[in-house]
Parts: C-alpha cells; structure tokens; sequence
C-alpha cells in the first residue's frame, strides 16, 4: 500500500483538529482537538520513519505521547477548576479579560 | 546500542535546578507546612544561584561542545542566554518570595478553594501559603535553560513543554480578583497547547525532509539541494520544508508574543499574579528568542531568502500592532504587555541580520529588556488599593488610580519613570543602546533592512507616547484620594529592584562591556 496515504491521514486529522479547537465551544472538545493535533504529528512522524527507513520517528512519536499525558494533567486540571468557579467549561463565558 | 555519554559539566545549570526542583516537590509533601516557605525560597535561591555559578565557570572555560549524544549544545549564545535567564528569575524569586504577611501576598492561599467558598475563606484564615510556586518555577526554569541549548527540534518540543506546563498553572494561582487569573490560565493553556501543536507538525514535516531532527542534519539536506530522503521524493521537498518552517514557525512565535500570535499576552499579563508575569514577560522571552534563533540561524539560514520577506511582514506589524493598541489600554499590566508584543518585534527586527553583529545585538536587547521588565513589575505589586478599614487591598492596576504617584511616593514614581524611559529607548537607558544596537544592524543588511529600521524608528516615536502618557500621569494630575497606596517593599523586592536599576541604567551608560560580551558570545555551533 502506499505509504503517501498515511500522510494524507495524518494531515486530514491535524485539520479536524484544528477546526475543532476554533469553532467548538467546551474547553474539553477545544482540547481534545488539540489532542488530535499532537497525535495527527505522531502519525506523521511514524509513517516518515517508514519511508526514510531509520528509526528516529519512532523514538519521537514516544516522547511526544509522554508529553501529550503530561498536557492533559495540566489541562484538566485548569479546565476542572474553571469548571467549579463557574459552572461551566465554555469558552465563551470565559470572558471577563478583554481591552 | 550505547547509551550516549553525557557531560555532566556542560549541563551541570540544568542539573543543579531540575534537582531542587525535585527536592522541592519532596518538601512540599513531607516538611512541616510552617517551615515550607522558608525552605522553599532558601532551595530556589540557592539553586538557581550555583546554576549561575555552573555557567560563569563554563562561560570561563571557553569551550563550546555538543553533548547528550548531541541533544544539546552548549556554546556562547547558549550560555550567554542561560546566565540571563538565570539572573532575571533570581530577581523574579525575590520578588515572589517578599510577602511581609500572607494577605499581601500575590498568590492565593489555596489555588483549588473555589473563589469566594467557605473553603478559600478558611484558607486565608488559617494564613495558609501555597508554596508548591517555587517547584513549579524551578521546573520552568529547568525548560527555559534547556530551550536555547537544545540542539534538535524533539529537545526543543520537550523544553517548549517543560517550561509552558507549569507556567500555565502559576498563572491560575492570583490572590485577589481569582476568576481574572483562572481565565489567564485557561487562555493561556488553550492557545499555548494549540501553538505548540503546530510547532510539533512542523517538526515532523521537516524531519520527512531532512531524515532526522537534528538541526544540523536540517542545514546539511538544504545544503544539498534537499529531497535525498525518501519521503521528499515521495512528497515533495519544497512543500515538506516550506511547511514545516512555517508551521515550526507558528509555536516559536506564539511564544514570543509576535503578531498575529499575540492575543493571548495582555490577558495572560493582566491575568496571572504580577511577580509571575513578570517572570513570564522576561524569562519567557529569552529563552524563546533564543530558541528561534537558533533555529534561523542553525538549521534554516540556507533558505533564508524564502523565510525573510514573511519574518519582515511580521517583525513591521508586531512593533505596530504593539505600539498603537498599548496607547488605547487603561491598565497598566495590559499597557506593559502591548509594550512587550512591540519589543517582541524590534528583537525580531535584530534577529533578520542574519549576521555576528545580529546575534550580538538580539543577546544584548534580551538582557537590557528583562532587566527593565522584572523592575517594572516588582513596581506594580507595590501600589495597592486601600480597604476601608485602612488595611491593603489588591493591585490598583487602572491607569487612573496611578495619577499623583510622583507626589505621594517619589522614589516608585522616579524608578517607574526611569523604566518607563528605557521601554522607550531614550538615550543614557539600557532601551536607547539595545534598540541601537538592533537597527544598527538590520540598517546595514540592504535592500530590506533600512526599510524596516524606518518602521521601527516610527513605532518607537508612537511608543513615547503611551510611555511619557504615564510619567505625565503620575506628576502633573492630582492623586485620587486616599483610595490608592503603596506598600513598603520588603527587602527582597528591594534587592530585585535596585538590580534591575542599576542595570538599566548601567547598561545605558557603560554598555561596551555587557555589548562585547553579547558579541563574543554570538557563534553558533553547528
């Protein structure tokens, strides 16, 4: 199979992923797209492993999930105690900075 | 297959911070809670000042070298970049540290107690301190030395994640005015997280090009011609590279506060406690600076041609967009933050000369800047609202209650103004001698540097404005009652306001030695 679709794939997810964190309102989706957007790059660097044929990707794609479980440690628990000031997790309420 | 060698010299500041931070988390959970704070501050303190010590030494040594089987690099940017930030955070824990009682303290007695619960009022009762701050800026800490000494694109995404995770919690963590500060942090990590997404993207397009993420690796396949991997046969090795830079591009510039990567600074800085914004404006900035330059300067000068005229676009409407809106903003924190997005842009303007005298000139601004930063903000902790009993209240962060400053407390009004004056670049500050020594050396670079040292120059005249708005604010209006008041700084604040002081002024007046240190610092390793 060729391997170009791989990357496609990977491309097509950090998409979704971008769009998901503009346009969705909870900050749980909002992160969960950025989630996708870290593992779109992990499936970018696995498939480039692949084709160039040395293992480098491989040993990043690691990293990166280790970094991705710290993330959402931080992140939750920011978005778990916006959640209980306010009673909710929508971005748009979060609102008061501005000017 | 060997495990790389590691010399331990050679990343010895790193070490001596990430080990205390880790002393300090095992003092958070097992030293009793009165004796935390002193031994916490006493930990921060004295690691971050043998880190120092560590880089002195090196720095004497003289010997640039590549170690952590080649992960990072440790050379006279590096170093010189490292001594720096090293410095400012000393300065930024002291000012943390000052709190002559818990209720003038920035920091929240207890960041998970809902604002305004029974839980939080106990808290504050009980005088309670957070001190987990410390091992979460050690920990910061331990990102930024490693960010401008990393030597391959996984290294800098690790150092890039190291240093944001904890800042974005610091900036959740303010006493007063709580939900302001736990916006900042969900902002903050919302398009921080989303930034360093697409640095991570951008690492894996250019690793398809290049076969391997080590920087050197990148300059040498561009060096060739590029495409002698099999994925830029597969994919095309312009695409791979030009995306890559770009979207590599969009992570380091979101960090440095650059247009249109912005909005999240005067949110973030009015949000996050002030003594932690203050770190974040200076620290951050140096190390992601430095970052970038490496990267410009390492790994892509072979294409500068491709990337210049798009760093030109940005660098002109990042000292723009900083000046003109700073001049509209009625906070002082939100006013100090448009100003730094503007100085974000005249370091840029240093870092297009793709030359010595860039580097050296860029090193020199990032010194000068964070000094002047930290000052200014240790300063905004200091004037505070009165409560009604007469005891002191929050941050009077409104430019209008800052009016007739200068007539009730001379010295701040005087220090604010000196700082104020080097923001603006006026002659005999640290501001005049580093935004000189930047376009200096864009000016040389035809046919695109006089033009953009123009647009610095009028964005530099527009910033006066806002700057002497304030000075003016603070002498000739009539203060507004007994509503404001400072707060006698402590000694500590002291101690990192006469530093940044004397720098500021030092670095103004006698700038050949600290200049010709940048400049001697200014070769990369390849």
């Amino acid at each position: 199979m060729n391997q170009i679709h791989w990357l496609y794939l990977s491309v097509l997810l950090f998409s979704i992923g971008a769009v998901t964190v503009l346009v969705r309102k909870n900050a749980i989706v909002v992160f969960m797209g950025v989630e996708l957007m870290l593992n779109a790059a992990n499936l970018a660097f696995v498939t480039f492993s692949r084709i160039n044929g040395n293992i480098d990707g491989q040993v990043i794609a690691l990293f990166v999930m280790l970094v991705a479980a710290a993330e959402v440690v931080v992140g939750l628990a920011i978005i778990f105690t916006i959640f209980r000031t306010r009673r909710s997790a929508s971005v748009d309420d979060a609102n008061l900075l501005k000017y | 297959m060997n495990a790389p060698s590691v010399d331990y010299t050679a990343v010895a500041p790193m070490l001596a911070v990430f080990v205390a931070a880790l002393v300090a988390v095992l003092v958070e959970a097992f030293a009793p809670r009165a004796q935390r704070f002193i031994i916490q501050v006493f930990l921060a303190t004295v690691s971050i000042a043998t880190a120092l010590i560590f880089v002195v030494y090196l720095a004497t040594q003289d010997t640039s070298k590549t170690t952590a089987g080649g992960a990072v690099v440790i050379d006279g940017p590096a170093l010189f970049l490292q001594g720096t930030i090293l410095v400012l955070a000393l300065m930024a824990v002291l000012t943390m540290a000052d709190e002559a009682s818990p209720e003038s303290s920035a920091f929240t007695a207890q960041a998970s107690a809902v604002p305004g619960s029974v839980d939080e009022a106990r808290a504050s009762r009980l005088g309670l301190v957070q001190t987990e701050i410390y091992p979460l800026i050690l920990f910061s800490l331990v990102g930024m030395l490693l960010f401008p000494a990393s030597n391959d694109l996984l290294t800098m995404f690790i150092a890039l994640e190291v240093l944001s995770l904890p800042l974005y919690l610091l900036c959740g963590m303010a006493r007063r005015r709580r939900l302001l500060s736990q916006e900042a942090s969900l902002k903050y990590f919302l398009l921080g997280a989303f930034s360093s997404a697409f640095f991570l993207f951008g690492a894996a397009l250019l690793y398809g090009f290049a076969g391997s993420v080590r920087l050197s690796a990148i300059a040498a396949a561009i060096a060739d011609g590029g495409g002698t991997t099999a994925a830029s046969a597969v994919v095309g090795k312009d695409g791979l590279l030009l995306m890559g830079i770009g979207l590599l591009a969009v992570g380091l510039l979101f960090k440095v506060g650059a247009v249109p990567f912005q909005s999240w600074t005067p949110d973030v800085y009015q949000g996050a406690p002030t003594p932690v914004t203050g770190f974040m404006a200076a620290c951050t900035k140096v190390a992601a600076f430095g970052a970038l330059l490496r990267i410009a300067y390492v790994a892509i000068p072979g294409v500068r041609w491709d990337w210049q005229p798009v760093i030109w676009v940005i660098a002109a409407l990042t000292m723009l967009v900083g000046s003109i809106i700073a001049i509209v903003q009625a906070d002082v924190k939100r006013m100090l933050a448009y100003s730094s997005i503007a100085h974000a842009g005249f370091i840029l303007v240093g870092l297009l000369a793709m030359d010595r005298a860039g580097i050296g000139a860029v090193l020199f601004y990032l010194a000068a800047y964070g000094f002047t930063t930290i000052g200014a903000f240790a300063l905004v902790t200091m004037v505070r609202t009165s409560t009604p009993d007469g005891g002191v209240g929050g941050e009077a962060t409104h430019l209008s209650q800052w009016q007739g400053l200068g007539k009730r407390s001379p010295w701040l009004a005087a220090i604010f103004t000196l700082f104020l004056l080097a923001f603006a670049g006026i002659p005999l500050t640290s501001g005049f001698t580093s935004k000189f020594a930047v376009f200096s050396a864009a000016a040389d670079q035809a046919p695109w540097g006089p033009g953009l040292v123009v647009v610095g120059v009028a964005a530099s005249a527009i910033a006066v404005f806002f700057y002497i708005r304030v000075i003016v604010l603070m002498y000739f209006n009539d203060s507004v009652g007994d509503a404001v008041t400072v707060t006698r700084p402590g000694a500590l604040t002291t101690l990192a306001v006469g530093v940044g002081v004397v720098a500021t002024i030092g670095l103004g007046i006698l700038p050949s030695a600290a200049l010709g240190l940048a400049n001697s610092s200014s070769v990369f390793l390849p």
